[in-house]
């Protein structure tokens, strides 16, 4: 940071370069995305006309995106993201607050043994194959459960929770119990209400989690038709015959669009929602990342 | 923490332990309940799998069970330790971490440090805003967008490769270019997060030294030198330490996800060796015990480089 009443020219000079890098670095973070969207949208035609890149499309199509959508597994996958982001976000945040409360209030016995045991968990973990024993075990796999169930809490965002339950002024909560609050009224009808901002950030850090949910889905899923969009997203990546991967009941949808062009579009169709969602998160992110790097 | 409940809750608190602990079950039996659910979850979902790792002193078949299956000690440990393959993962993962740290950890501070000179408001916003946006799309949309770019025969460098009378190169399947790749496209995804964390630090830089700098005559350098670069070393030097306790993860999701039999010289790490082996192959015993040896390094490694962090007088993460 430079203080000073003027600045020199060659201050002046290091500026200009600093502004010109951070230009150039937010127009290779944007430029990718640019790319992929115009791709989507591109007529076949026009892309052989000019053969490869079209920085602006004198004409647009949106008949990948209907092919997609048309398509059997596209919108198959995309109910079943929205069911484990929805009903996911719910639990998460349902047992998280249940667990954060109670180890938010520093007089309560066994509460220290319980976060080290918890907490022991980031530093050690029996890993994939052994988690993999269990979820089937349990009976989760090939359920939208195994995509939900087995990581039903981060200790992370836990942490962060607790740790904000403790900064709450404590008077409020004893303030409750004079009136005859018990300790479960306590926490659904006076810190609830309370906590809406650090809901709101635990609950996009688990949504966004659940929208970009890839191993599970590979991991516990034989059946395609519970696939989430990002593994159905990635098989039609890979894969040489997208028709065959898109289950498209109107093959002829395809005929004229590149391979490449829905390959592209259904990158699109999955980055539009966190798109959207992105004024929230950046809103409530930083505030919760900073959150968590006190120590708790 | 215990006399602490009884001097607030109970005053008469010289009962003995036992009715003290059935005592608070049950003044505090709600907190308790609450707990349930969460602390099912990490027993059966994080304990459970960890005494599963006794499958690797074993010769796990799925018909006999864990229970079953008959101890072998530590033969499957002799069989990953003299397998010429376990050091080829083992240097892809220990490198590929290294470069992560070297070529990663630098990228978030520079931006950082760009960003704290900017003056113009809306300008450092907007750039804000755009670099930490990546940070939210998952590893399938960036390999989607690699592909774009990369392909051999539809990618756009390719493209202009052959229109320059070039040969096309298949850079995602290529030994040479795997692991750049890797380190792109994360520095492509998490730079503008990264960087955030040293924003804040410097955001509680006390003023009053730069302008105490600036009546001493210190330059723009000088400053950099002395006030802002101490002021975000030890989150720095946190973040350092969190990275080598976790040397032994090279980033999983990304390398599985990038990763093509074409590459696995150089780009096969332990995790993706272990799903591979485990899950494809099911050689569950072999997998587990090569995961057990990772999970104890990192485990050794990360307490290891708490202590040494607390010895340089920083104030380590626990």
């Amino acid at each position: 940071m430079l203080h000073s009443l003027y600045k020199s020219k060659s201050d002046r000079i290091v500026d200009a370069g600093i502004y010109a890098l951070l230009g150039i670095f937010g127009f290779l973070t944007l430029f990718p995305l640019y790319y992929v969207f115009v791709m989507s949208i591109t007529p076949y035609s026009e892309v052989l006309r000019n053969g490869g890149f079209i920085i602006l499309p004198t004409s647009f199509t949106v008949d990948a995106f209907q092919a997609i959508f048309s398509s059997k597994t596209v919108p198959q996958a995309l109910k079943i993201t929205i069911f484990i982001t929805v009903v996911g976000t719910f639990l998460n945040l349902a047992v998280t607050t249940l667990l954060a409360y109670p180890l938010s209030k520093k007089f309560i016995p066994g509460r220290n043994n319980i976060l080290i045991i918890i907490v022991f968990t980031m530093l050690f973990s029996g890993g994939l194959i052994p988690l993999y024993l269990v979820v089937r075990a349990t009976g989760l796999m090939d359920t939208v459960w195994s995509l939900i169930i087995p990581g039903l809490v981060s200790t992370f965002n836990m942490l962060i929770m607790k740790t904000y339950f403790e900064n709450l002024p404590a008077e409020v909560e004893e303030a409750a119990k004079v009136d005859g609050c018990g300790d479960v009224g306590t926490l659904f009808r006076i810190v609830l209400p309370l906590s809406a901002p650090i809901m709101a950030t635990i609950g996009l850090f688990y949504g966004v989690g659940h929208w970009n949910a890839y191993f599970q889905g590979i991991m516990y899923l034989n059946d395609k038709t519970l696939y989430p969009i990002q593994v159905v997203l990635r098989n039609m990546i890979q894969t040489p015959n997208v028709s065959q991967e898109l289950a498209i009941s109107n093959p002829m949808l395809l005929q004229t669009l590149p391979p490449e062009t829905i390959k592209m579009a259904t990158v699109v169709v999955a980055i539009i929602p966190v798109l959207v969602i992105y004024p929230f998160l950046q809103r409530y992110f930083v505030k919760g990342m900073l959150l968590g790097s006190i120590k708790g | 923490m215990k006399q602490n409940a009884v001097l607030r809750r109970s005053p008469a608190g010289a009962k003995p332990l036992r009715h003290r602990f059935a005592g608070a079950l049950s003044r505090y039996r709600w907190f308790y309940l609450m707990m349930i659910p969460g602390l099912l979850y990490y027993v059966v979902y994080h304990y459970i799998p960890m005494a599963g790792m006794i499958i690797a002193f074993k010769d796990y078949s799925l018909g006999k069970g864990i229970i079953g299956s008959d101890w072998v000690g530590l033969d499957n440990f002799r069989i990953i330790f003299n397998s010429p393959d376990f050091y080829e993962l083992l240097r892809n993962t220990l490198l590929i971490s290294l470069y992560r740290i070297l070529f990663n950890m630098l990228p978030d501070v520079l931006l950082a440090l760009m960003l704290n000179e900017v003056r113009i408001l809306w300008f450092k916003r907007l750039i804000q805003t755009v670099t930490y946006g990546p940070y939210f799309l998952s590893w399938v949309i960036v390999y989607g967008l690699a592909v774009a770019f990369l392909a051999q025969d539809s990618g756009i460098v390719n493209y202009y490769i052959r229109e320059l009378g070039g040969s096309p190169v298949n850079y995602l399947a290529s030994n040479d270019y795997f692991r750049p790749i890797i380190l792109l496209t994360d520095m492509w995804k998490n730079t503008g997060f990264g960087a955030i964390i040293y924003l804040a630090a410097l955001a509680t830089i006390n003023t009053e030294l730069y302008e105490a700098a600036v009546v001493d005559g210190a330059g723009r350098w000088r400053q950099l030198w002395h006030i802002t670069l101490p002021g975000i070393r030890d989150v720095f030097v946190l973040l350092l330490i969190l990275k080598i306790g976790h040397i032994m993860d090279a980033g999983f999701e990304q390398i599985y996800i990038f990763l093509n039999a074409r590459v696995y010289e150089v780009g096969d790490i332990i995790d993706t060796w272990v799903f591979r082996r485990g899950l494809e192959e099911l050689e569950f015993s072999i997998a587990i015990a090569t995961n057990l040896f990772k999970s104890v390094i990192g485990f050794i490694l990360i307490i290891g480089a708490n202590k040494v962090a607390k010895k340089l007088g920083g104030s380590g993460i626990w």
